[in-house]
């Protein structure tokens, strides 16, 4: 559904979970969807630096979008996450009260998360502690069994997957510089790359999206970066924990605490910390907070040992509220009401990831009142992800090499990730080519050896199907390249010449 | 199930040299299984020479240390299967294997573990700083370099004085790259003292003992790093801060032996060495699987690894003949000075070699072993470095009676 000159009904600024999400959520009707991404990939930013945790929505003041979209996506998460073939779990989450005087804390979480309507929840005691959670240590906790988890990046990328099939364009790489108001009507978006117009514009852009809305002159809306940095832990200790496991929340500050998270895969995640910083890029890792990272982990589970970490990382919050106040403000999902077809997705941090439904069902809402959108019947919710070699059982596995000779080759040893699946994340369809594409649709280098023997494997790989020449090779586009340090065709023959001179100038002497 | 008498785990250093000692010892029915698509292992990127001055009294580059065990192989018509991973292996000694041509199980009534070791990684270490391109193991930078032909950077710091970390200094700087430095958080370098004469100090790269990484700086490659000098106590030592503008770092921090399938055997493994915990005759807690290698431990030279794989074999062939039991089992206790052991229990009380590192540099010591208050056997060393093993025999008749072992350096 290419269009002509780059005309678009809706441009969506912004392929994070929630701009995927929009796309997707537009794809059910005939429009013209176009998706600009900086990045050379889907869900970079936000999205893929999270918990991952779809959240039953008890943290959310009663009232809020943040509340009600909570509780909605929650319970429509699992069906999202079947249709497009992301995995997801169940697992249930415990907020653990350490002392008496956190007990309060847990009874007015129970109450807010009942009033928002979240379902079943309940106060345990000790020993139901001790049952669901042996190596936890704690004297009561908030049991939310409607709680869970997901991979936030196969779910952004499988969003974008579904969307693209139904003839969504995503423009990768396409920083956007400029946004003009032609006429009441149209939009003129200048980026790196090339000029888009279109009717309405979605401002998706999380961390970004004051910057963004600046540019056509809504200057109302502020955006301070919160980092949270994290460990992750070896699979071998997954057996740790079996529930999400989170602190009593501290008020004013604009974080759940640093929590202990299993993941989907079978790592357990420690954070993440929560740090207002200056610059928006900035995703460092700190001595000082991995330090304070192991010790306040060790005070719910004694059993952690800084020698299970194998990977540290942080994530940026988009917060609303200045470091001075702490706490959540509210999502702002909302057309603006100076610029007429401009659409702002405003903090959406925590739990945007579960609400991410939710969300872009209220931005189509917004559109569809002022436009009518015709829908589509073609529209086909259901995408597959790429078939995991290592989940499946004896037979298949014999079947699959049967069939398709690359599945038995393990490239990746520590997730057993074949060179079928790398192929397939390498040749994916919306055309990200960097190793941390791959890493994030296969799972390679993610292990305890973090790529050291994988990475060369996949590079090779990478090279020799699209034909590469060593320098393109990136870890996360831009300048990120991989191998450098030669001299480049000219100046090498230049050198060789030089050489052959002075040789036989030598010579001659 | 296909059947076989043993098995091998690694077509490594250690195994090839299994293989061979197995062979000789009139075993016929031996599998390699090998996931690379070549032997040899790691051996095949040490385009550096000194390689088998033990064993075979002369200078080698590390293909051509392999080449001699990959032709013994194919002599002996042993078997081995080429990009094979072994995905799976019980206490019953039965096997998994995944390749092109399927999925396999196998029964082997021995199992040798050769997994060789893996590189402490970035993650592992926790270097605070941003995360960009531009990082690398000393060894897959290896192997990018001397077996792809691809470069790696242009200005670089190594971080940690391991071996490879200082090999790769030199080679590095032979293909052209700037090494600005090689820093070492201990006060004394993890790598042989000969490599560090001959890799640095002829190139005059400086070593910089007592100092570490304590900030990365890139948006997309690596831009730079900050250094700094610690004191006794392992804190900063204030005013030491250095920004180094630089395209690359090389992390040469350690090696982990490999030991997930051992792990899910049911091996019992020793915390300190990181490999399983064996007999004298390299055999686990599970009867008939046995380690050699760096899979075992992380060994100085290549040399000291094909010996010990010969070593264990003499094992091997007595489980086979039915005369590998337990006379009876006692431990390996170490004193001050000594960081591992190798075996951690005796059960046989013949001739043993016991494989050592130390805590710390030393000149003039003297390894004591000793059974209660009678001492069994002194060694004196001349200069100790626990960048070197130690590898010390003890004969039958010293050990024959003994009713516990204590070792320690003095």
């Amino acid at each position: 559904m290419k269009t002509k000159n780059n005309r678009f009904d809706v441009v969506i600024i912004g392929a994070g979970v929630i701009g995927c999400a929009i796309a997707r959520e537009l794809s059910k009707y005939k429009v013209n969807v176009a998706v600009l991404e900086k990045e050379d990939d889907v869900g970079w930013g936000i999205s893929c630096r999270n918990s991952g945790v779809v959240h039953a929505g008890f943290n959310n003041k009663p009232g809020t979008l943040m509340a009600q979209f909570c509780v909605e996506g929650n319970k429509s998460f699992a069906e999202l996450c079947s249709q497009l073939d992301v995995p997801y779990k169940k697992i249930g989450k415990l907020v653990v009260a350490k002392k008496k005087e956190e007990i309060k804390g847990l009874q007015k979480l129970k109450q807010q998360g009942d009033t928002n309507g979240v379902d079943n929840l309940q106060i345990i005691d000790l020993n139901e502690v001790k049952r669901l959670e042996p190596n936890i240590e704690g004297i009561a906790a908030l049991y939310s069994p409607e709680t869970a988890i997901t991979s936030p990046y196969l779910l952004t990328i499988a969003l974008a997957e579904n969307a693209l099939d139904k003839g969504v364009s995503f423009f990768l790489n396409t920083e956007v510089k400029s946004i003009i108001r032609l006429n009441n009507s149209h939009f003129r978006i200048k980026t790196n790359k090339r000029e888009f117009t279109s009717s309405y514009v979605i401002n998706s852009t999380g961390i970004y999206s004051d910057y963004i809305a600046r540019m056509v002159g809504i200057n109302k809306y502020r955006i301070y970066p919160c980092r949270g940095e994290y460990h992750i832990l070896d699979k071998n200790v997954s057996w740790l924990i079996n529930h999400l496991v989170y602190p009593v929340p501290q008020a004013g500050v604009g974080g759940l605490g640093i929590h202990l998270t299993p993941t989907i895969d079978g790592n357990i995640l420690v954070g993440p910390s929560n740090e207002y910083i200056k610059s928006k890029d900035n995703l460092s890792v700190t001595s000082s907070v991995m330090k304070v990272l192991s010790s306040e982990a060790r005070e719910f589970l004694p059993l952690i040992s800084p020698g299970y970490i194998i990977r540290s990382y942080s994530g940026l919050r988009a917060k609303q509220a200045p470091s001075s106040e702490g706490g959540f403000w509210d999502f702002v999902i909302e057309e603006s009401g100076i610029v007429n077809n401009f659409i702002n997705l405003i903090g959406i941090e925590s739990p945007g990831l579960t609400a991410a439904q939710p969300i872009a069902k209220r931005v189509v809402e917004i559109i569809n009142k002022k436009e009518r959108l015709d829908f589509d019947p073609s529209f086909n919710p259901f995408r597959k992800g790429i078939l995991r070699f290592e989940e499946q059982n004896e037979e298949t596995k014999k079947t699959l090499i049967k069939q398709e000779p690359d599945y038995g080759e393990i490239v990746c040893r520590c997730e057993k990730v074949t060179k079928k699946e790398i192929l397939e994340a390498v040749n994916n369809p919306l055309g990200a080519r960097s190793l941390i594409s791959i890493k994030y649709r296969t799972r390679a280098m993610m292990g305890r050896c973090q790529g050291g023997y994988c990475q060369n494997r996949i590079m090779e790989i990478l090279r020799e199907s699209f034909k590469l020449s060593p320098q393109e090779i990136t870890l996360k586009g831009n300048n990120s390249y991989l191998l450098t340090g030669y001299r480049s065709n000219e100046v090498s023959k230049s050198c060789q010449k030089e050489k052959l001179l002075s040789l036989e100038e030598e010579l001659l002497v | 199930m296909p059947e076989r008498e043993v098995i091998i785990i690694g077509g490594g250093a250690a195994g090839l040299a299994a293989a061979v000692a197995c062979k000789q010892k009139g075993i016929e029915d031996i599998l390699i299984i090998e996931r690379g698509d070549y032997l040899g292992g790691i051996l095949q990127q040490c385009i550096h020479d000194g390689f088998g001055l033990e064993k075979f009294h002369t200078s080698l580059a590390g293909p051509e240390y392999a080449q001699r065990y990959i032709d013994q192989v194919k002599e002996k018509e042993i078997s081995f299967l080429l990009n094979s991973m072994v995905v799976s292996l019980t206490p019953q000694k039965e096997v998994i294997v995944v390749n092109n041509n399927g999925l396999t199980h196998y029964q082997a009534r021995i199992i040798i573990l050769a997994m060789g070791c893996r590189e402490r990684t970035r993650g592992a270490i926790g270097i605070p700083g941003a995360r960009p391109s531009g990082i690398y193991t000393a060894g897959a930078a290896q192997e990018l370099i001397n077996l792809k032909n691809y470069m790696i950077g242009e200005k670089i710091v190594i971080l940690g004085s391991g071996d490879i970390g200082l090999i790769m200094a030199r080679r590095l700087t032979l293909e052209g790259v700037e090494v600005i430095t090689v820093a070492e958080k201990l006060p004394y370098s993890s790598g042989l003292p000969r490599n560090i004469n001959q890799c640095l100090y002829d190139f005059d790269i400086p070593l910089l003992l007592s100092h570490t990484v304590i900030d990365i700086e890139g948006n997309g490659r690596l831009s730079g790093v900050t250094i700094a000098q610690l004191g006794k106590r392992g804190g900063i030592i204030p005013g030491s801060r250095r920004k180094i503008a630089c395209d690359t770092l090389l992390l040469s921090v350690g090696l982990i032996p490999e030991n997930e399938l051992s792990r899910e055997a049911g091996i019992i493994l020793d915390n300190i060495t990181g490999g399983p915990q064996v007999d004298e005759r390299g055999q686990t807690n599970v009867p008939g699987i046995f380690a050699c290698g760096n899979v075992l431990q992380v060994h100085d030279i290549v040399d000291n690894v094909s010996l010990e794989a010969e070593y264990i074999v003499e094992g091997v062939a007595e489980y086979l003949e039915g005369k590998l039991n337990k006379e009876r089992e006692i431990k390996v206790e170490l004193e001050k000075g000594l960081r591992h052991v190798v075996p951690q229990t005796l059960i046989r009380f013949k001739d043993t070699i016991f494989s050592f590192r130390v805590n710390q540099p030393g000149e003039k010591k003297v390894l004591v072993f000793t059974d209660g208050k009678r001492v069994i056997k002194k060694k004196f060393l001349r200069r100790v470095n626990p960048a070197e093993m130690i590898r010390v025999k003890l004969i039958s008749s010293e050990l024959e009676e003994i009713k516990t072992l204590k070792v320690r350096l003095v």
